[in-house]
């Protein structure tokens, strides 16, 4: 089962080192893992998705907790929350095909950002499921890279 | 901790501050070997030498199993340094054993000045980036005025909760700045909660089950000795009747000459405890982490039980076993408040309502048919005996409250551990978890410098001793009276018993002699007296008495090198990852 992990940590060197080492060591897989700070400078969150049944979560959100530097661990898989990627795609198209590629991104609400002779660059945001369906799409025309922010997420209200 | 206010107010060296922090929270002893970036810190270390004993190890490794052979026999907190690279480096296997067995302790390291760190300087390793997975925290100092709220902050850490051992590494520039203090700054762990709270709601659903078990067994183990809870865990087992089955480091949690101690369970715990264990509804399983080493294979572990497990650490509950009550707390708060809500209860009301005399029957003649036992032989000291007649002898002059026992790892370890018998806590030193060979006499070396007066003895073995024996140095020239009972067999025992058992004894470097025309090697009685002990050797069973008296009696260091045969087996044994019924008795 997929879980999302929001974990607020000490804003000091060496924190995401010691859990991404902690998940390394214990052979827990993470699926995405972001990390920026927050309104209070002190702290910084943390949301990491991860995937496993209800032991292996267990165990990782004890061993999160264990951490000195970790503050907080929250699962909010089970609760109503905003989830957001942001993508930043760059796309083989030639100028006839800018056209094409332009009524999809903006079916999908993205932007153009650059536009070159050869290429284009879209940012997207949104969804796992959507960003996934907007990469499928544009395999087609060739993608030349892409870099992608990892998740992140509020719980509502 | 009262922090003395009345310290001076003129600006001084950051080693200054860094020892008069430790001198402010009690610690008085420590083990330190020094370095270039650790110049400062020894400097400074000179200055209160009437107030703080500073042993010099002669390895970096003695010092830190050193500081770990004080804490385990005192319950206080000690400390070792070193210098910065590879003498911090040579701390990495005393932590990682501390951070198993939980032990605190305070490894404090030089480090290159802060300008050049990260730029490959002479003797730099990023130590902290090396131990974070191995202590249960780390602080690199980057500032002077940082130091008096990081010893206060890892010390608090190390000793509360679940104890470990903390890394401080101090940059020499930071050693040198000289500023004026803050004594008493406030902590700064937002997220540090060391000690759940368990409720009444809890502890009442744990005497609900209890009440309904027929074959109950207390599982004991480190965090008995740890929390501080012998006394309470006597009397609840006495109350209740309910058998004590104890870990490695649960040794001495009980008394083990109790009727209801059924002594070590395990791999090679005694026959009775694991078919105990095997057998009983009900576990009461307290400060332990269902090792493997004792459950062997988890999911025929204790299969008839339901598990009360009560942890101080949240995180041990499940992970290896799912427990049926898993209760996140200190194993003394549940014990003194088991023990109050049975007060309270009417008297004359046995907390179990059912009957235990069949469950004791069984367990009676489990105890009387399989005790541990060796043969009987005339022709050569086996260490069993050797180990057994120590305790009788140390038991008949009254000597056996006194005296410290610490272990190297392999099978001399087993058999300390079957056949002398720990009836209070913190006589027992052995590396537990992570089972790091060279333990034993530095252990007892730093056990020795907390207890001066007590009969301080390493059981070792050849491969183990070895390991450290540079630190019987330290011994003769630090007047720390250690004994050594060498149990010296020219192998490397315990792999070679299971070369025996599982590789049709073709032996895959476990052999330690020089050869078959040479004697005993190397010749520990000339190494000892190089390092100017009193030793001898001995091979004949009619010496032994003798030999162990001088030993004991020795007013300074002694190392008796006791030669025996290297065919002995650990007995009883359940193969790693097997069950009860795979049990090897024979």
């Amino acid at each position: 089962m997929r879980h999302v992990l929001s974990v607020l940590v000490q804003n000091q060197p060496g924190v995401l080192a010691h859990i991404s080492g902690m998940f390394a060591s214990r052979g827990f897989n993470i699926d995405s893992l972001a990390v920026g700070e927050t309104e209070v400078p002190e702290l910084s969150r943390m949301t990491i998705v991860i995937r496993g049944d209800d032991a292996v979560l267990e165990q990782v959100r004890k061993q999160l907790s264990k951490i000195l530097t970790v503050v907080k661990v929250q699962d909010i898989s089970s609760m109503n929350y905003v989830e957001r990627d942001l993508m930043l795609i760059k796309v083989r198209a030639s100028a006839s095909q800018r056209v094409e590629i332009g009524q999809l991104v903006a079916t999908f609400r993205g932007r153009l950002v650059d536009i070159s002779p050869e290429s284009i660059v879209v940012e997207l945001d949104g969804q796992e499921g959507k960003i996934e369906a907007f990469i499928e799409l544009m395999r087609n025309y060739g993608i030349i890279e892409l870099a992608r922010t990892g998740r992140i997420a509020l719980v509502r209200g | 901790m009262a922090i003395n206010t009345t310290l001076s107010t003129e600006p001084m060296s950051g080693a200054d501050i860094l020892i008069q922090c430790l001198l402010n929270h009690g610690i008085d002893t420590v083990f330190a070997y020094p370095g270039g970036a650790s110049m400062p810190i020894h400097q400074a270390l000179t200055m209160v030498d009437d107030r703080m004993r500073t042993i010099l190890p002669r390895h970096e490794q003695g010092g830190g199993f050193a500081a770990q052979g004080y804490y385990r026999s005192t319950g206080k907190i000690s400390a070792c340094f070193s210098t910065s690279g590879p003498g911090a480096t040579n701390f990495v296997t005393c932590l990682a054993d501390a951070k198993m067995d939980s032990i605190p302790m305070l490894a404090i390291t030089g480090q290159v000045s802060t300008p050049v760190i990260g730029t490959d300087a002479f003797q730099e390793t990023p130590i902290v980036e090396v131990c974070r997975a191995i202590t249960k925290h780390h602080y690199l100092i980057t500032k002077t005025e940082d130091i008096s709220r990081v010893v206060k902050e890892a010390i608090f850490i190390a000793m509360t909760g679940r104890p470990g051992p903390v890394i401080i590494d101090v940059p020499k520039d930071v050693q040198q700045r000289r500023i004026v203090p803050d004594w008493d700054p406030p902590m700064n762990l937002p997220g540090y909660q060391p000690t759940p709270k368990i409720s009444r709601e809890v502890l009442e659903s744990v005497l609900d089950l209890l009440r309904e078990s027929s074959r109950p067994i207390i599982y004991a183990g480190g965090g008995i000795v740890s929390s501080g809870a012998f006394e309470q865990l006597k009397i609840f087992a006495e109350r209740t009747r309910i058998p004590v089955a104890m870990t490695l480091l649960g040794l001495g949690g009980f008394p083990a000459d109790h009727y209801l101690s059924l002594h070590m369970l395990g791999m090679h715990g005694s026959v009775y405890s694991n078919y105990a264990i095997n057998e009983a509804d009900l576990l009461i399983s307290l400060g332990v982490r269902f090792d493997d080493r004792v459950t062997g294979k988890l999911t025929e572990f204790a299969k008839h039980g339901k598990i009360v497990h009560i942890d101080i650490d949240p995180s041990e509950l499940n992970k290896n076993k799912p427990a049926l009550l898993p209760i996140a707390g200190d194993v003394l708060q549940a014990l003194t408040d088991l023990n109050r809500i049975l007060d309270q209860k009417p008297t004359g009301a046995h907390p179990i309502t059912q009957d235990l005399k069949s469950w004791w029957r069984q367990i009676d003649e489990w105890r009387t048919n399989e005790p541990f036992r060796f043969s009987d032989r005339k022709d050569a000291i086996l260490p069993q005996y050797i180990i057994k007649r120590m305790h009788e002898l140390l038991k008949e002059r009254n000597m056996l409250e006194d005296t410290i026992i610490a272990t190297g790892v392999g099978q001399h370890q087993m058999w300390a551990a079957q056949f002398f018998h720990f009836n209070k806590p913190r006589k027992w030193l052995t590396s537990g978890g992570l089972g790091t060979m060279g333990f034993g006499l530095p252990a007892a070396m730093g056990a020795q410098a907390a207890h001066p007066l007590a009969t301080v003895i390493d059981i070792d073995g050849d491969g183990s001793f070895l390991m450290n024996i540079q630190e019987m140095a330290t011994c003769h020239v630090e007047k720390l009276p250690v004994k050594v009972l060498l149990l010296n067999n020219q192998h490397l025992g315990m792999v070679v018993q299971w070369e025996d058992r599982f590789f049709k004894s073709n032996r895959g470097h476990t052999y330690l002699g020089a050869g078959p025309d040479e004697g005993p090697y190397p010749d520990f009685v000339t190494l000892a007296k190089g390092f100017k002990w009193n030793t001898q050797r001995i091979s004949e069973m009619g010496d032994v008495d003798a030999a162990l008296i001088q030993m004991i009696e020795s007013k300074g260091p002694y190392l008796l090198d006791v030669m025996v045969p290297h065919q002995e087996h650990v007995l009883p044994m359940i193969p790693s990852g097997q069950t009860v019924r795979e049990m090897i008795k024979v």
